[in-house]
């Protein structure tokens, strides 16, 4: 049992807290996110020559063959710097698609073009219908000859319009909440019968709306040719999870610091409002908060080395609940120990706040995750 | 990072196990685990076994009874103790007054002492709380005069827990009051026989007697029973306090409480229905587990970080959470079993009204309000939570 970083996570550590230290200050971010493409092309660049974009992938295709630890090491850099950039999307989870549910042949180039940064992928997944709930998929896959059409409707979908290709999920067979016959699809996103409607989110990324009419695809766009795709999404939907909870860590952790620093520069009544037992004992409250969703980070981390299944979805909703609780008590808190200037647009801690408040509706919120876990034998063993 | 443990260890929580199974008196445990009062006896067998096999003073220097256990394994030893649940070793002796012994007693405090606290032949209660020093533990006003070779003490000590079993009590006394309050206290060994000390049991609202006031009147003690200088003795009482980190959030009595809990909910009621199945009892149970989970990786965080850096004097911010999130858990469980109980909390405990009293409800019910009420402690002993937020935003942010 250690809860060490190696010499070598460490440099990785350093090394990206000091990319984003030097380059990407809360001026640079908003520059990013008001941008035309919602991120800055610029700081991607810098993430794929210190090797970020390549990390998760293993070395046969072109990667680092980073882990978990490696992910949550730069996820919780990311947080901290409030980055917009597509990251999570088509780095950790692109990533881990390709891995888990396509062949080698299908995934070799595409993964070599990811890990370069050349390459953006987005999962377009959730549908309007489907709430948080992985398996509801109503975008139809037809076989039509030597091709799929595909019908149906996505959204959400997070920097689906930078997105050169897109994976699509869509039924195969079954009905619409059935965990059997779901696919995964490689779509070019400037492909004939699909239309990409983008726009801006809360917390100052991109997001897309997109409609599929009968779109047409080669067979071989069907990753690992076969329809077991629930598995995979379940797989990587974890993953996700376990990088999100880092982002927020990195994200509470920044927020945090920052409200401290606030409390002891700001003078009211003769002296720093920090000498204040009331604002005090919230400031201790949110260091609670934080250490807690630290620890189960690094829990759900750690579990999502797992092969069991079960084992590490439990572990993961478990995270999450934990990291949502300690993000919605941290940024309410945040901006309320910040008083007025916490309500405004200039001041950095209300795009804290923004970010930790739609983490919390990411990839299930609270009462999602104690439903899954309400049937389960208790997390504790 | 890596959250298994290595397979010796695995194998030492084996043994501990194993060992707890075959030689916890059943009747001691099935109190226990009804969280019912123990007797002084079941703790002394309880010590004496532990002692015959070595294990009563883990953490204490081999030459006076240690172990020698890595920090991961005396947490190991601790959770398993907890979680079986068995008793824990009574803490004045082997955590507080022992390792304050043995860190600055002379040779002859240490002979005559440290053996008699590992096989609790000598109980120990502590004598640091007063009427008018709680919180503000360095405002002790119970004075210590030097006449000759003796201390004569006057003053009260409270909330001192099981003064009525005890043989010896440690105290903070004022030795010098022309000074800064924390430089002219005394950290002073009192024999509990010595005339003028007069102990009146404080009944909690548990219906319980743990604490008591102690009295001092006159009280004549020999100066040999000064514990290293005079005049230092806040130094040792912050050692002392400082010294109790592992263990302070109690993850396995949380964690055996839950286990039970789930137990008793997965009963049928009296009225037919079973607690497992309320969607709105089971999310207040799933979430108590996952904050408890939440804690027992902080506390693994902080071993960790402990056994990497044995001697740094900087707190681990983890650490400071464990108090105040391990007590509000330890409560949270209490609630919980006040909720599967539900209206057969009503009757008073049998144990105030004598045991031949029949049971109203299931047999177990009657333990449970008084758990809860007495359990509302935790928060408040040991510095109260209050004062650990004032110790984080101090040490750890800097306010």
């Amino acid at each position: 049992m250690n809860f060490d970083f190696s010499d070598e996570q460490r440099m990785l550590q350093e090394s990206v807290q000091r990319l984003l230290g030097d380059n990407y200050n809360f001026e640079a971010r908003q520059k990013a996110s008001n941008s035309e493409a919602g991120f800055s092309r610029e700081i991607w660049e810098q993430f794929s020559q210190l090797g970020l974009t390549a990390l998760p992938f293993s070395e046969e295709d072109g990667g680092i063959g980073g882990g978990g630890e490696e992910i949550m090491i730069v996820m919780e850099a990311l947080g901290k710097a409030l980055s917009v950039e597509p990251y999570l999307q088509s780095v950790v989870i692109a990533s881990s698609l390709l891995r888990h549910g396509a062949t080698e042949a299908q995934r070799g180039p595409l993964a070599a073009a990811v890990a370069e940064g050349k390459l953006l992928i987005a999962f377009a997944h959730a549908e309007p219908t489907s709430g948080y709930h992985l398996s509801h998929v109503s975008t139809s896959a037809v076989l039509q000859g030597s091709s799929y059409s595909l019908n149906g409707s996505k959204t959400l979908v997070v920097h689906g319009g930078a997105a050169e290709k897109l994976i699509v999920s869509a039924r195969l067979s079954g009905g619409i909440h059935d965990d059997g016959g779901i696919g995964l699809f490689l779509v070019d996103a400037d492909a004939k019968g699909l239309s990409i409607r983008s726009y801006t989110t809360q917390d100052g990324m991109r997001a897309a709306e997109i409609e599929l009419r009968d779109l047409s695809v080669p067979c071989d766009a069907l990753l690992g040719n076969n329809s077991d795709g629930f598995a995979v999404i379940q797989r990587v939907t974890d993953k996700a999870i376990a990088a999100l909870c880092a982002e927020a860590v990195g994200a509470m952790d920044a927020a945090v610091s920052s409200t401290v620093d606030y409390l002891k520069t700001r003078k009211q009544f003769g002296r720093a409002i920090g000498e204040f037992q009331a604002l005090q004992h919230r400031a201790s409250d949110m260091v609670v908060e934080l250490e807690q969703a630290r620890s189960m980070t690094m829990f759900a981390t750690m579990m999502s080395r797992s092969d069991d299944a079960k084992l590490r979805s439990r572990s993961v909703s478990a995270a999450k609940i934990q990291v949502s609780r300690s993000a919605h008590f941290i940024g309410q808190a945040c901006v309320q120990l910040h008083g007025g200037v916490g309500m405004t647009m200039e001041y950095q801690i209300g795009h804290y706040f923004k970010r930790l408040t739609m983490i919390e509706k990411a990839f299930g919120d609270t009462d999602h995750h104690r439903d899954l876990l309400s049937e389960a034998p208790s997390i504790l063993v | 990072m890596e959250l298994e443990f290595t397979s010796e260890e695995e194998s030492f929580r084996q043994d501990v196990r194993g060992f707890i199974r075959e030689n916890l008196p059943t009747s001691i445990r099935q109190k226990l685990i009804e969280a019912r009062r123990t007797s002084k006896d079941d703790l002394v067998q309880w010590t004496r076994i532990l002692h015959a096999k070595g294990w009563s003073t883990p953490r204490w220097p081999k030459e006076w009874g240690g172990t020698g256990w890595s920090p991961i394994k005396q947490y190991i030893f601790l959770e398993e103790l907890l979680s079986a649940p068995a008793p824990e070793l009574l803490p004045f002796g082997v955590s507080m007054v022992g390792p304050v012994i043995y860190t600055f007693g002379n040779e002859r405090q240490k002979k005559r002492f440290l053996p008699k606290i590992a096989n609790l032949e000598e109980w120990w209660c502590q004598g640091f709380s007063e009427p008018g020093a709680g919180s503000d533990l360095a405002a002790v006003a119970t004075r210590a005069v030097r006449d000759g070779d003796h201390y004569v003490i006057n003053g009260q000590k409270t909330w001192t827990s099981y003064a009525q079993y005890a043989d010896w009590i440690f105290c903070l006394c004022r030795t010098d009051p022309t000074v800064k309050k924390q430089e002219g206290i005394s950290f002073i060994l009192i024999d509990m026989k010595t005339p003028g000390i007069t102990v009146r049991p404080i009944q909690t609202i548990d219906g319980g007697v743990e604490v008591n006031e102690v009295f001092f009147d006159d009280v004549k003690v020999p100066i040999e029973n000064l514990v290293g200088e005079e005049n230092k003795g806040w130094d040792y009482a912050k050692f002392l306090l400082s010294n109790e980190r592992v263990g302070i959030a109690r993850i396995g009595v949380s964690k055996a409480r839950l286990r039970r809990l789930r137990e008793l909910a997965a009963m049928a009621s009296p009225d037919g229905t079973r607690m497992i199945d309320k969607p709105r009892f089971r999310d207040r149970l799933v979430e108590t587990e996952i904050a408890l989970k939440a804690l027992e990786i902080t506390q693994l965080r902080v071993l960790s970080d402990e056994a990497r850096n044995p001697h740094s004097s900087r707190p681990n911010p983890a650490s400071s959470v464990l108090k105040i999130r391990g007590s509000e858990l330890q409560q949270a469980t209490t609630e919980l079993l006040m909720d599967v109980v539900g209206p057969f909390a009503l009757p008073a405990s049998r144990n105030l009204q004598g045991s031949n009293q029949p049971s109203v409800g299931p047999d177990w019910a009657d333990a449970v309000a008084p758990h809860y009420f007495n359990t509302r402690k935790v928060s408040i002993y040991g510095g109260s939570n209050e004062i650990q937020r004032g110790i984080i935003a101090k040490a750890i942010l800097g306010l």
